[in-house]
């Protein structure tokens, strides 16, 4: 452990200190940003909290909030006291940036070292840093924390492929933090130049900005021969270094001295018991440069209850798995298509293509999941393709809780995407119908 | 055993033609057709001439095919041919999954019975009760394309 002191403190203790930071950043952010005093005192709210359960009271941030005060307008800091800044590129048109003090800077590489050490790394490793450096959080964010460790740290950033592998090779690394899916095409790369990736001293890959399933863990750590270790962090509440999986590899310990995490339901945007899944939301304890106070992400997670055996007292949250924004809700439940997507990864006999269907059959709103059959199955029994449709339909509704019509489609009928893939199909407003 | 197709259909409009289509443009010959349905999808069991190039047309058409190893026997054209044939394998314990007929052009006449059976036995069962069981070069040229 990086900072034991902090990151195995007990409870009551740590929750203590969040409620001290949180009261010296709500004054803060009263005093210094209007846009926050306005939304307090629009919602008659004092910046005063007597429990962090009064948190709830508090008026959300959203991403929109950014951009209206772009570039600087919600800097909680003077322009004299920020030392950099980040931005992240809007795919939706406006981007956002975030400023960082010499403070939030140092806070930082204290959270990426913890991060790098809770996936194994001691100071005696060699870091390939291959996240994009510049406006993007990434690289910088990953290099400082792999300074402040003490670790051997080439920053050579993202992209040329050959070149990344050619130094994975003769640099000796031992740790590589990329994208999970960048992690691959290196793999394949190697292959390509003759060398064989598992022969490679590489043991560690610290892996974020993206998200990706179990499958694919399996799959990067077969074929680079190394622990894969997911990261999760966002350029409105920090970069990199937010939560990070132990070597248990079993949820990302939220770095909670800094951060205080809450999970909502996305409608009522109430709190949902510990283990149930909701939007993430993230209220900075210690940034000063920008602070935001609780800031709706709309990724989907959930808590891990229990403790950790690493020793951490850092609550976990489950690896990301979605967006709200593609959140369908089916009788009440809220779904989201990874879900789905999980599900079918574990049932042989179907593809992991799929298509949500929402319809309309008279007043009523219809739901129909369309699976691929996988191209080697044996077609000839009717019986066995009714079992896996019945299969398919009770792993569904026993993993999601609500039951939905499944149907089976012919392999590769489901449109292929380059990009992000069309997972829901809305057929209500047309005339089409279900 | 004779290799028979079995294809996986959407319930679409148009699909069963789609597949016709694709194997008629790889100059494939079917000799029976059979098409188990259920309410959303159906399964299409085709016996041709030239059952490999017939599998790589449909998939390269897009179909979901698989090959089934199925036992075609002659029937006599009397009535009661295809019972005195059932009760042959009844009796031994193998049980029949699904079966249908077709007529073979330019042969004697008799219908050929096609049988999927749960149990390696039933072509020889059939042979022993005095049955012509067809080889695949009866209908069709075995090494494929």
């Amino acid at each position: 452990m990086f900072q034991p002191e902090f990151e195995a403190m007990p409870r009551e203790r740590l929750e203590e200190l969040q409620l001290e930071r949180l009261n010296t950043l709500l004054a803060r952010v009263y005093d210094r940003v209007p846009l926050y005093r306005s939304k307090f005192d629009e919602a008659g709210v004092r910046p005063v909290l007597g429990s962090l359960e009064e948190l709830a009271d508090i008026p959300f941030t959203v991403k929109n909030d950014m951009r209206a005060h772009y570039p600087y307008g919600m800097f909680a800091a003077a322009l004299h006291d920020i030392v950099r800044v980040h931005a992240s590129s809007g795919t939706t048109g406006q981007i956002t940036v975030v400023g960082y003090t010499k403070q939030d800077i140092s806070n930082w590489a204290d959270m990426m070292a913890r991060t790098l050490a809770c996936a194994g790394a001691t100071a005696d490793d060699v870091v390939q840093v291959a996240y994009g450096y510049g406006l993007f959080t990434g690289g910088l964010g990953v290099h400082y924390g792999s300074e402040r460790l003490g670790c051997l740290t080439i920053p050579i950033s993202g992209g040329n492929t050959r070149r990344q592998v050619q130094v994975l090779s003769d640099f000796g690394v031992t740790v590589l933090a990329c994208t999970p899916s960048y992690s691959l095409l290196v793999a394949e790369t190697a292959e390509e130049m003759g060398i064989d990736p598992r022969s490679l001293r590489l043991r560690i890959g610290v892996f974020g900005a993206e998200p990706w399933s179990e499958n694919m863990r399996v799959q990067i750590e077969e074929r680079l021969g190394i622990r894969a270790i997911d990261i999760y962090g966002l350029s409105e509440v920090l970069g990199p270094g937010v939560a990070s999986e132990c070597m248990e590899q079993h949820g990302l310990h939220v770095n909670e001295d800094h951060f205080l995490i809450e999970i909502l339901d996305p409608d009522t945007l109430r709190p949902v018991p510990d283990g149930e899944r909701g939007e993430v939301v993230f209220t900075t304890l210690t940034k000063e440069g920008i602070s935001v106070i609780r800031y709706r992400t709309r990724d989907i997670s959930r808590i891990i209850p229990g403790e950790c055996a690493c020793g951490r007292t850092f609550r976990r949250m489950e690896r990301i798995t979605g967006r709200t924004d593609d959140m369908i809700i089916v009788r009440g439940v809220n779904v989201f298509p990874s879900q789905i997507e999980q599900v079918l990864a574990g049932i042989p006999g179907v593809a992991p293509h799929y298509q949500v269907v929402l319809g309309k059959r008279g007043a009523m709103d219809t739901v129909e999941v369309h699976v691929e059959v996988a191209p080697d199955l044996a077609f000839d029994e009717v019986r066995e393709l009714e079992g896996l449709q019945r299969t398919v339909r009770s792993e569904i509704a026993s993993a999601l809780a609500v039951s939905i019509d499944v149907k089976l489609v012919e392999p590769r009928s489901i449109e292929r995407s380059e990009g992000k893939a069309r997972r829901v199909v809305d057929l209500r407003g047309s005339s089409e119908g279900a | 055993m004779i290799e028979q197709l079995s294809v996986f259909l959407q319930n679409e409009p148009g699909r069963l033609a789609d597949l016709c289509r694709a194997l008629g443009n790889a100059g494939v010959n079917m000799r029976a057709l059979m098409v188990a349905d259920t309410q959303e999808f159906g399964v299409v069991r085709i016996i041709c001439d030239h059952p490999r190039t017939a599998k790589d047309a449909l998939e390269t058409a897009g179909f979901g095919v698989s090959v089934t190893g199925v036992i075609a026997v002659e029937v006599p054209d009397t009535p009661g041919g295809l019972a005195d044939v059932l009760e042959a394998l009844g009796v031994e314990g193998i049980n029949v999954e699904y079966a249908y007929c077709f007529v073979e052009p330019g042969t004697s006449g008799a219908a050929v019975d096609v049988l999927k059976v749960d149990d390696e036995r039933g072509h020889g069962v059939l042979e022993a009760a005095g049955y012509r069981v067809l080889r695949p070069a009866d209908l069709y040229e075995p090494d494929g394309a």
